[in-house]
């Protein structure tokens, strides 16, 4: 398998009617660890996301992947802050991913029911999508995301308004998927969650990358006054 | 009021000796119906579904023309049909005029443009609920078009009843293209036309009725087939 990373983005730009919502942006990803992207509401942390993902129409910039666009989609999957519910059956929300790859129904069953278990949904298979509550809903899109195994996952904001069982399971999940080898980038708004997780972290401050450093320099040692005033829980704007 | 009470005898009277004639128009109006209902389906749904996908500059008059098309006046497509079907026509040498098939033809133009225009307003809304996910696993415009159609199902149902409603009931096309001829081409409407042209209102009415209760029983049985209205189900 090659690889996807390191990656890298230069300039990456996103306008949108005339306003900069991000950039420009130069950014490296290395090809392990887990970045958690932080900031205030606003910052463009999810646009960055999504820009990098290739949701975004880029207004200037690119993305460097270690191999061709193409398959560099392919080895990435997003987890939406509010879990895209497709009107199916968990276990066949799981699968579709694979589904579309062309896998046969009855294996990318198989493998979902696998990956249901895996985060504790297996008592949920037949169950509509919608029956689902909030913590359930982004497990399932979790083992969505993970089914394909991805080689780096972004994740917006996974755990906003959800409860502290809810999080602690998604945790746990995100650090298998980790020690599975996968890269994971992840913006989040709970600085716990932030220490307890993050290899590196990158700060975004209207748009552009404030600060960017390994975890332990970034909470000891913030170098920006706004980074600083971001842990300490003040308001930034 | 004493035409409508021997109209329901008339049509009680009709089913219950399972008059022959009723059997055959009637099975003829079903096969007519869903077979056009089932072609159109099977253009306007796609077509519904890649109107809500595809992104093209045309694309909001395409839609605005769909919508005006589905008060399309049966009589004027029947009016078409007939001039490229009839012997002298454009597709005169396949002798489709007069036949079950060219009624089939002209139903199906008829409900193409309400089952696509419905089709297109239930699969917009799931597109945009869906849009960032498929973008994201890399769905092919195909596969975007058939997940949507799949999972947007229950609401296309109501999309292919809304096109069985209008042709079932439709009678100004097939008569033009059919010409209402006894054993060949006749249906329950064409033949409640002839029937009140002749002054005939009980059998008319008693007609009248049985298509009213055919439409009732296939709706019917489609909500029953497909489970629509219950809890915890799309």
């Amino acid at each position: 398998m090659s690889a996807i990373l390191p990656a890298r983005a230069e300039g990456l730009t996103v306008r949108r009617r005339g306003r900069t919502l991000v950039g420009p942006v130069d950014l490296d990803i290395s090809a392990e660890g887990l970045t958690i992207l932080m900031g205030p509401n606003g910052a463009g942390k999810t646009t960055l996301l999504r820009a990098l993902h290739g949701l975004e129409r880029l207004a200037a910039g690119r993305v460097l992947w270690g191999m061709p666009l193409r398959a560099a989609r392919a080895a990435q999957a997003f987890v939406f802050q509010t879990p895209v519910l497709l009107r199916r059956s968990v276990i066949d929300n799981i699968a579709y991913p694979l589904r579309l790859q062309g896998v046969g129904r009855a294996e990318a069953r198989a493998r979902a029911a696998e990956w249901a278990g895996r985060v504790g949904l297996a008592q949920a298979l037949e169950r509509p999508a919608e029956v689902l509550s909030g913590g359930e809903r982004q497990k399932m899109a979790l083992a969505r995301a993970l089914i394909r195994s991805p080689q780096i996952l972004f994740l917006d904001e996974p755990t906003a308004n959800l409860d502290g069982r809810s999080m602690r399971e998604i945790e746990a999940i995100l650090r298998e998927a980790r020690a599975a080898g996968t890269r994971i980038f992840m913006a989040t708004h709970n600085i716990g969650q932030a220490r307890r997780l993050a290899s590196e972290v990158v700060f975004l401050y209207r748009g552009r990358v404030h600060e960017a450093a390994t975890a332990e320099a970034f909470f000891d040692a913030p170098a920006t006054p706004e980074a600083a005033a971001f842990i300490r829980g003040d308001i930034v704007e | 009021m004493w035409e409508i009470w021997q109209g329901i005898i008339a049509a009680a009277r009709l089913l219950v000796t399972l008059d022959a004639d009723l059997v055959e128009i009637t099975l003829r109006s079903l096969q007519v119906t869903l077979t056009a209902v089932a072609i159109g389906s099977a253009i306007a749904l796609p077509l519904g579904a890649w109107l809500a996908v595809q992104r093209f500059r045309w694309r909001r008059a395409v839609i605005a023309t769909l919508n005006a098309l589905m008060g399309l006046p049966p009589v004027v497509v029947g009016l078409v049909v007939y001039l490229l079907l009839s012997r002298s026509g454009p597709f005169g040498a396949l002798g489709l005029i007069f036949t079950p098939t060219a009624m089939i033809i002209a139903q199906v133009i008829i409900v193409v443009p309400l089952i696509a225009s419905i089709a297109h307003q239930a699969i917009r809304e799931l597109w945009s609920d869906y849009h960032d996910l498929l973008l994201s696993l890399g769905a092919s415009k195909r596969q975007r078009i058939a997940t949507l159609i799949w999972d947007a199902r229950r609401a296309l149902l109501t999309a292919g009843l809304a096109g069985f409603g209008r042709a079932i009931g439709e009678v100004g096309a097939i008569m033009i293209v059919g010409g209402n001829i006894d054993h060949a081409t006749r249906v329950l409407t064409t033949a409640i036309a002839l029937e009140t042209s002749k002054g005939d209102f009980a059998l008319a009415l008693g007609l009248g009725f049985v298509l009213i209760g055919l439409a009732l029983l296939v709706n019917y049985a489609i909500h029953a087939l497909s489970r629509t209205e219950r809890e915890g189900r799309w």
